[in-house]
């Protein structure tokens, strides 16, 4: 890392080349394929992807959590530096109830139903800071508020069946919380709460962020999430990263056809009465390693070379990428 | 409502409650789920109604009970003039032929064991019609839909992508012969770039075969889109209906203002700063007196608390909603209602 100019933060975590192939003796599936990206501290990160595009076989492969007997995961995943992939298992889980934490979509994915919501976060404490149950106590108490959850001192007796659907959510990240991680993993930690909620959690994470100090990766496929929550994007499609930069200037100058596609064909404020631009075809077969820009047979513009070869990234800019041949081309 | 008569589907009080299985000590039923309480409106033909609100409003519920899924506690379902399940009016079989349903799970509703081609005659030739005309007709109505019977026919719904199995769903309910179509989340499972597909097959559809939809989602872009009409419901009941225009552009109803105000933004320069409301939407077993938005409402009064507001018209006749401070209550209303509410 030579971060070493002022205005630029160190990064904290770093992705290079990162495969996840799954094989079992019925099938293989090519989850992620030459994935990089760079996670810096303090920042925001939105994954946006569609369903099977690999952003949570990503997010597990962070942590070390995919089935080792089916898996097979090459590149290079460093924290700080330190290389997760090669790491020692009682290193490994130093980082995952300390540096790392994560939020999911489902809170009983947290949470153990038989224990009390405070119970659950004062032992995350406990393990992490080592300290007495009365400091614990006190330390869950300030999270909840953290979170803003009403009436903190009641709600730490609740059962999480006890609580809302937001309620809990918010529990949740009290309890991702209690290990004072450096870096925020969440796979789609709003996609089951209503409209009203959902805005309520999404803001309530951006403010605890920059309160924190603390660096996200939120793994969405609503595009208008991804657009909420995010300082940078990186956009996933058949495994691949196909374009990543700063979120507004991908939003608002997309530089890899599935990314325009995406857009066009997403239904916003003014789309009454016109027709949508849909991209034809579905999302592609994973079974085969790829060997070929994975859009290209949904891409319009997509001609031989596309179809048989790998693109490379090509950069566009400051940390801007974009996965496509035919740049100049279709533009 | 004043264009009763044009009215297609016509909908007046229903009710429905579902009984839960908790039994609470010293209490002797069970709660009960108010699941749709007093829901009236009306669908005019050839136009889509949209309608939206947070899990567990009833929008389903409301749907189910339109096709007889279920029956309602009380109320009248009208379809074309003749009352659902009523002397002369129209059975639940007939209705079927008129109104036809898509859901969410494109898997769940077809036969994982039967090939596409009988999954779309099956309801004709349960219907008394030849098998062999029937799958004929099959190919029909997979072109319709967009897909190609040479390709697809014999193909089981395992072997189909999500957006694919949809269309199978929509040419299933097409195959009916309907004059309405029922879609519950019928495109809320699909990505994006393939909800786009299926939204543009669903408006070629409508104008060739002159549908009215009832489109119920909980995404309010794509309702805006395919709506003509638009009814928003919060806990059981209807708090706001009228034109989309009307209902997007000048909501009457605060809860609609705050959904509205909760979707993300799609401009990276114009992204939210403050939450529209807070908390969370009421558990429907023990839903809140008076106006049931009352715990939430920025704008809430003493009279929000114990009256439940009328659904009735506001300064367009078109467009109603219930809420004391949007509609023409009078001074002479309220005290009626509180009279009513005293004795
Ligand atoms: N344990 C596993 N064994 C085999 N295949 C897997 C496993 N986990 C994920 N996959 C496959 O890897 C691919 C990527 O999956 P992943 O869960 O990362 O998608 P996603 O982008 O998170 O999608 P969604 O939006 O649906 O959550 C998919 O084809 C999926 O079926
Ligand atoms: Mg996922």
């Amino acid at each position: 890392m030579k971060n070493n100019s002022k205005n630029i933060a160190p990064t904290v975590l770093s992705v290079s080349d990162l495969k996840v192939k799954f094989v079992t003796p019925d099938y293989s599936v090519h989850a992620v394929n030459n994935v990089s990206f760079s996670l810096k501290r303090g920042e925001v990160l939105s994954v946006l992807g569609e369903s099977g595009s690999g952003k949570s076989v990503t997010l597990s492969a962070i942590q070390r959590l995919l089935p080792k007997n089916i898996t097979s995961v090459e590149g290079s995943i460093k924290i700080n530096g330190e290389e997760i992939l090669t790491m020692s298992a009682r290193r490994l889980n130093q980082l995952r109830g300390g540096q790392i934490a994560m939020i999911f979509q489902e809170p009983a994915t947290s949470f153990d139903p038989v224990f009390t919501v405070g119970q659950q976060i004062t032992e995350g404490i406990r393990h992490h800071a080592g300290c007495s149950q009365s400091e614990a106590d006190k330390k869950a108490l300030e999270l909840l508020d953290l979170v803003r959850i009403p009436s903190a001192k009641d709600r730490l007796h609740n059962y999480p069946f006890e609580m809302s659907g937001g309620m809990r959510q918010r529990a949740m990240i009290a309890l991702a919380l209690s290990c004072d991680p450096m870096i925020l993993l969440a796979d789609e930690p709003t996609t089951a709460l209503d409209a009203t909620v959902q805005i309520q959690i999404l803001l309530l994470l951006k403010d605890i962020q920059k309160e924190l100090g603390l660096s996200i990766i939120f793994v969405t496929h609503d595009i208008g999430v991804s657009i909420e929550i995010g300082d940078r994007i990186a956009v996933m499609y058949g495994g691949q990263i196909v374009e990543t930069g700063n979120l507004a200037e991908v939003i608002n100058d997309a530089k890899h056809p599935y990314t325009k596609g995406l857009l066009s064909s997403t239904i916003h404020a003014n789309s009454s009465g016109k027709r949508l631009h849909a991209i034809p075809g579905s999302p592609p077969n994973l079974s085969n390693a790829p060997s070929n820009c994975s859009f290209s047979e949904r891409c319009e513009f997509a001609n031989e070379t596309c179809k048989n070869t790998i693109p490379d990234n090509v950069k566009l800019g400051i940390e801007r990428f974009s996965r496509c041949l035919r740049i100049g081309v279709w533009e | 409502m004043a264009k009763i008569d044009k009215s297609f589907v016509k909908v007046r009080n229903l009710k429905k409650y579902f009984q839960t299985g908790t039994q609470i000590p010293f209490l002797k039923k069970p709660p009960a789920v108010k699941a749709v309480e007093n829901v009236s409106f009306d669908v005019f033909k050839g136009e889509t109604l949209g309608v939206v609100g947070e899990s567990g409003c009833g929008k389903s519920t409301v749907a189910r009970l339109l096709i007889q899924l279920i029956k309602p506690d009380a109320g009248e379902i009208i379809i074309d003039g003749l009352a659902v399940e009523k002397r002369g009016g129209i059975s639940t079989r007939d209705l079927r032929h008129r109104m036809q349903m898509v859901f969410q799970d494109s898997y769940a509703t077809l036969n994982p064991r039967m090939p596409i081609e009988e999954s779309i005659a099956f309801g004709p030739i349960s219907n008394g019609k030849k098998p062999s005309e029937a799958m004929l007709e099959s190919k029909h109505f997979m072109d319709q839909v967009g897909l190609d019977p040479n390709i697809y026919l014999h193909r089981y719904p395992h072997e189909l992508s999500g957006g694919q199995r949809q269309r199978v769903n929509i040419a299933r309910a097409l195959a009916m012969g309907p004059e309405v179509i029922i879609l519950d989340e019928a495109v809320s499972a699909l990505d994006k770039s393939v909800e786009a597909q299926v939204l543009n097959l669903l408006t070629d559809l409508k104008s060739d075969l002159k549908l009215t939809y009832i489109f119920i989602s909980h995404d309010l872009n794509v309702v805006k889109y395919i709506s003509d009409k638009v009814m928003v419901m919060y806990l059981g009941e209807v708090v706001e209906y009228g034109t989309v225009e009307d209902v997007y552009n000048s909501p009457k109803h605060p809860y609609t203002e705050a959904l509205l105000a909760s979707q993300p933004s799609m401009d990276p320069s114009r992204k939210l700063k403050t939450v529209p409301i807070t908390g969370d939407p009421p558990n429907p077993i023990n839903p809140p007196s008076g106006c049931k938005f009352h715990t939430r409402c920025p704008k809430v009064t003493d009279l929000c608390r114990t009256v439940n507001p009328k659904l009735q018209s506001t300064d367009n006749v078109d467009h109603l909603t219930a809420c004391h401070l949007a509609s023409n209550v009078t001074e002479v209303d309220v005290l009626n209602a509180q009279k009513g509410l005293n004795s």
